[in-house]
């Protein structure tokens, strides 16, 4: 569950400035992206940080990202910190 | 627009013609150039609809010349105006409003960027514009594919009977190389200076026999946008290594011994190859012959230091290259033509050893893309980059493998700038690939221990870090023909779509 | 053979472009940092993007570090999120006792997927870790090197860090002899003017000449001057070569002593000759023949 509003990562280059934000029920995970490479890599952005997303459990989730070229791991990691920031918990360890 | 040739290989193409004669003048004694209103200026000339206007680059994004000069003839009322700048900057934007009130149709140019850059490639224009190599342009203007009807020139420094020099003045800018063709070759020639010195001028670079008018206004540009500060060798490590690396490499082609000759860029890892050249330079105590085409100040120290006897300077970047070339005679001025025009009896770029080029894009065909971002946008181009490439021994470019998540290596470039046959060695910061051309190179580099990769592997080694790039969408309208530097056309670039 | 560590790069734990270039510069070690590099209220997510890029990123040839806190802060919630990702090497921050090593340890040995797979190195860089460098090189299996931490520990002294270290001495020397007892190797402090190169090649002389086996290194830059000076230089491996050549002349003779120009070679000798000509060899330095 996505309890609070919570940010991770930069707006340096290489970064993505992750927001996570609480949403209604039924209202699904909704991705607002903005990045440098949006028509080369928009669709694999989103993939990534939904597969984060889900890993928590979570069905409903705003999340703002705002990307700086992140590779994959940085995506990742930057979701990751968000979700945990907002009080997410994940379901089971890998 | 006279037919459109498709390119076909660097020196395929032969000159079978005489140069455009030039339209002969005439000043009686006792008449004054000098001009205080450009108006006036352009109403005696005079400047009418569908004219050819031309500028050179050099107050770079410190030009207040070219906006001036389209303020008068929008103010005019002329229209239809083709403008020949021979590289566009973001302080040129007012020219996206002269095109969109009319008053500008089209554009000649070697390189674009900023807004009028962009708002190119979302197609501005009903015709594309002309975008040409900086010996290409010399040709283009020498060989009358570019007729110019009158050229203004921004002049940090004129005398009252329009003799003009780059190097005096509080906006001086060095060499005043990119204007020569066009003060010799235009129907009229006005000098805009901020600087009026009594005649006759100390140092000449342009000479009163082809200037007609000399405009005085208060200020031509604005110093801070003209020279950078100093000119700095990165500090980024990556950067750092990519440059050694490249270092490494023209030591290993042996071209490194006395007499040697070198062109590498203002940018930050340019000037970082040429710090390291330096270093094995003054190791092995080699005295060089010369360094080619924009000049900083650390071509300067280099010079001074003995490493070379001679700055061949078409372009100058910063303050200390503006001194030396004002003060050094062994740091000559030389025009475009000179430099790099493929159509004479031989230009300084087929004199060099070793030049060192950067890309937006290079290809698995080591075709080189300076032109368009990987987004279709137009932010650059060519230059003296197909000049220098083409005339030099060895052609290295240098670049990341990576520029943010972007693979620089690609399968095709989205624009070609410099074909593949003229460019040797690709240094990236995680691995160098020799043209297959160049059996004779790879074996030297393998001898001096470098390991060279297949330029296939590093395009995989880039997909393996960030993924591969799903292609981007272009428009079906051709927004800029891309000529190469022989007046072939190499490639278009197209619209980019309006999703982006 | 123990792993070379001439040069090991610290790289900002927080910073996905110098994480992700860490690789390109040939260090013998990258040390993914979360200590000083990583403000305290990004110690959360500094984690995360360490643990994606041991994942991820392909180091090469170099061996993965990371520096976790110290024991008093944040150690434990590193280790948890940090061992599973497979690091080759933690490095330890402030360790002052044997005890430090002995808590990690157990830590480690909790949370990392392949029992005993994880080395540690303890840096040692205060008054109270450099006293009790003897008990701490000594202390469980993981431990493969002591590294000096000079500038929290000069400040600890109130003594003034100087170009040629002077007042590091003792700690360096502790350091060293510490970890020559336990047969683990010792790595010196960095040298913290990125832009001295000179002072940098003369620091590291010196360290090499006290008998440290490597540096830590806050720059890419500094680097290829460090190996430099670490590597054999051509007269050494000349020499190694030849002692070798002896010994086995000597023995082809079945003579029992062998010399080199007039000095009898003892074992201490062979056994740095064999030394320089293994490095050499490793290093490419050494073609063929031996």
């Amino acid at each position: 569950m996505v309890n609070k509003t919570a940010q991770a990562g930069t707006l340096e280059s290489n970064d993505i400035m992750i927001t996570v934000a609480p949403a209604r029920q039924c209202s699904g995970i909704v991705i607002d992206l903005e990045s440098i490479v949006l028509p080369q890599y928009g669709q694999t952005i989103r993939k990534v940080i939904l597969q984060a997303v889900q890993a928590y459990g979570i069905a409903n989730a705003y999340i703002k990202a705002i990307d700086r070229g992140a590779l994959d791991y940085t995506i990742r990691a930057r979701t990751e910190a968000a979700l945990q920031r907002s009080g997410a918990a994940k379901r089971a360890f890998r | 627009m006279s037919e459109l040739i498709t390119f076909c290989g660097a020196f395929a193409k032969q000159p079978v013609q005489y140069r455009k004669a030039v339209r002969v003048k005439r000043m009686l004694p006792g008449i004054s150039k000098v001009e205080t209103s450009l108006e006036e200026v352009f109403n005696k000339i005079p400047i009418t609809n569908g004219m050819t206007l031309s500028f050179h680059h050099h107050l770079r994004n410190g030009d207040q010349v070219v906006n001036l000069v389209l303020a008068t003839a929008a103010k005019l009322g002329i229209r239809d105006l083709n403008i020949a700048l021979s590289s566009v900057f973001p302080v040129h934007a007012p020219l996206i409003d002269h095109v969109c009130n009319g008053v500008v149709t089209g554009l000649d140019t070697n390189y674009l960027s900023g807004p009028v850059a962009k708002a190119i490639s979302q197609g501005l224009l009903p015709q594309p514009i002309i975008m040409r190599t900086h010996g290409g342009r010399a040709r283009a203007i020498e060989c009358g594919q570019l007729p110019i009807d009158v050229a203004f020139i921004a002049a940090p420094c004129a005398d009252s009977y329009g003799n003009l020099n780059g190097v005096m003045g509080k906006n001086a800018c060095g060499s005043l190389g990119y204007a020569f063709p066009d003060a010799e070759y235009a129907d009229y020639v006005v000098a805009i200076t901020d600087c009026l010195e009594e005649y006759p001028l100390a140092q000449i670079s342009i000479s009163q026999t082809r200037v007609d008018y000399v405009v005085t206004i208060d200020s031509i540009g604005d110093a801070k946008g003209i020279v950078s500060g100093t000119t700095q060798v990165t500090k980024d490590p990556v950067g750092l290594k990519i440059a050694q690396m490249a270092a490494q490499v023209i030591q290993a082609t042996g071209l490194l011994q006395d007499g040697f000759s070198f062109q590498t860029g203002a940018g930050g890892v340019s000037l970082a190859v040429a710090h390291y050249v330096r270093k094995m330079m003054q190791a092995g105590n080699i005295t060089g012959s010369f360094a080619l085409g924009g000049i900083t100040g650390y071509m300067v120290d280099m010079l001074n230091d003995g490493c070379f006897q001679r700055l061949l300077d078409v372009q100058g970047f910063d303050m200390a290259a503006v001194r030396s070339l004002a003060a050094n005679i062994n740091h000559r001025e030389i025009g475009a033509d000179c430099y790099a025009n493929p159509f004479n009896s031989g230009c300084a770029v087929n004199q060099l050893d070793a030049v060192i080029l950067g890309a937006t894009e290079i290809d698995t065909s080591f075709n080189v893309n300076v032109t368009t971002g990987s987004d279709g946008i137009i932010m650059g181009g060519s230059g003296g980059h197909s000049d220098a490439a083409a005339g030099a021994k060895v052609t290295i470019i240098v670049t990341n493998l990576l520029r943010g998540r972007l693979p620089i290596i690609v399968e095709k470039v989205l624009t070609v700038t410099t074909p593949g046959e003229s460019v040797d060695v690709v240094v990236t910061e995680r691995g160098i690939a020799v043209n297959p051309r160049r059996s004779d190179l790879r074996q030297r580099l393998a001898d001096a221990g470098i390991t060279v990769m297949n330029i296939e592997d590093l395009k995989l080694m880039a997909e393996r870090i960030a993924g591969k790039p799903e292609q981007i969408v272009l428009a079906d309208k051709v927004v800029a023909l891309v000529e190469y530097r022989d007046g072939t056309i190499i490639d278009v670039v197209k619209q980019i779509s309006s999703a982006n | 053979m123990k792993r070379l560590r001439r040069s090991m790069l610290f790289l900002p734990g927080n910073n996905p472009g110098m994480l992700q270039n860490g690789g390109i510069f040939a260090a013998d070690s990258v040390i993914l940092d979360l200590e000083d590099a990583v403000a305290p209220q990004e110690k959360d997510a500094a984690r995360f993007l360490v643990a994606e890029a041991l994942r991820s990123i392909d180091y090469g040839n170099s061996e993965k570090v990371v520096r976790i806190n110290p024991l008093e802060t944040f150690a434990e919630r590193d280790i948890a999120v940090i061992a599973p990702s497979r690091p080759d090497v933690i490095l330890i921050p402030k360790v002052q006792c044997s005890k430090d090593i002995e808590e990690i340890s157990k830590m480690v040995s909790r949370y990392e997927l392949l029992p005993g797979s994880i080395r540690l190195i303890a840096l040692l860089e205060t008054p109270q870790g450099i006293a009790q460098a003897h008990n701490i090189a000594g202390t469980g299996k993981r431990l493969s090197a002591l590294a000096l931490g000079a500038e929290d520990y000069t400040a600890s002294l109130g003594a003034t860090r100087s170009r040629y270290g002077e007042e590091i001495f003792f700690a360096r020397m502790m350091v060293i002899n510490a970890a020559a007892a336990a047969s683990i190797q010792s790595i010196d402090t960095p040298f913290t003017d990125v832009d001295d190169i000179d002072g940098l090649q003369q620091d590291t002389v010196l360290a090499k000449k006290l008998g440290f086996k490597g540096k830590l290194v806050i720059n890419p830059r500094q680097i290829d001057v460090i190996h430099e000076v670490f590597n054999p230089s051509n007269g050494e491996i000349s020499w190694a070569v030849r002692v070798l050549e002896a010994i086995r002349q000597a023995e082809a003779e079945g003579s029992g002593v062998a010399s080199l120009q007039g000095k009898m070679i003892d074992a201490p000798i062979v056994s740095r000759a064999e030394q320089i000509v293994h490095l050499a060899r490793r290093l490419g330095l050494l073609k063929e023949g031996f």
